[in-house]
């Protein structure tokens, strides 16, 4: 197997994500986007850990997973904040702090 | 080799057609699911890197914790279950240059830097007692800092989502 075949998917998957971000107007689905992201990063980890035959990678990607984890729970209780003084969760309607 | 091959090629299709319909369907709970598509051959492309403990780790964080996460925003936040037209930006066609540019600047670099080396064909499983030697080695201040990150996060995420 290739190096670059895994980074290659990697790569895929994170520009994926990036159009996702972009192109994504409800909240939970901009999450989401970033989870694609966040799991582009980890093949890539993984992947630099086998070829260099160390372990630093599984506990980097190990640490990713858990700060995830977090981002969604924060993440999520914020869309719900929104949508409770909303009733909306659309980024584009929080314009509240343009000047 | 050949059969990991493959594996490989079968699992990337099913991920990037899964990532695809992520970013493009119309309906949260089917972007949800096809997430949980992604997760999974993501899981399988660890094991296929020889780190089954991440891949374990990524099932039960994953699909096991984050999804249900996902699920329960999705039914917390919308009245109705099913296809909704204005879930993307009006300037939604930008968004396809950006990431058409950003990959073809990252598959410039990968294959200027690694052209076609190969991994390792003898490489052995890392094993759960060689990860918690990094965790509780070297790399434990790290996991004191992610303890008090989680912790930070359950609690913020209470104070953000309670009523009063």
């Amino acid at each position: 197997m290739f190096v670059n075949q895994f980074l290659f998917l990697a790569a895929v998957l994170f520009c994926i994500g990036v159009y996702g971000v972009v192109a994504r107007k409800n909240a939970v689905l901009m999450l989401m986007s970033i989870e694609l992201i966040l799991n582009s990063v980890n093949i890539n980890l993984l992947t630099f850990a086998l070829r260099n035959g160390s372990t630093d990678g599984h506990v980097f990607a190990l640490y990713i997973i858990a700060v995830a984890a977090a981002e969604v729970g924060v993440g999520l209780g914020l869309v719900l904040l929104v949508y409770r003084n909303k009733k909306t969760i659309s980024v584009d309607d929080l314009s509240e702090m343009r000047g | 080799m050949i059969a990991q091959n493959i594996g490989f090629w079968i699992i990337a299709i099913v991920m990037i057609v899964a990532a695809l319909r992520v970013v493009t369907t119309n309906n949260v709970v089917h972007a949800a699911l096809w997430l949980v598509v992604v997760l999974a051959g993501a899981a399988a492309q660890y094991i296929l890197l020889a780190a089954e403990f991440v891949a374990v780790t990524q099932v039960l964080v994953y699909i096991g914790a984050v999804m249900v996460l996902f699920l329960f925003g999705t039914m917390l936040t919308r009245a109705r279950i099913g296809t909704e037209s204005d879930l993307n930006n009006s300037y939604k066609k930008l968004g396809i240059p950006v990431g058409l540019v950003m990959f073809a600047a990252m598959s410039v670099a990968l294959v200027s830097s690694f052209g076609d080396e190969k991994l390792p064909q003898t490489a052995s499983v890392v094993s759960t007692q060689e990860i918690s030697d990094q965790i509780f080695g070297p790399y434990l201040l790290p996991f004191w800092a992610l303890s008090f990150v989680l912790l930070a996060a359950v609690v913020g995420a209470i104070v953000l989502a309670r009523k009063d």
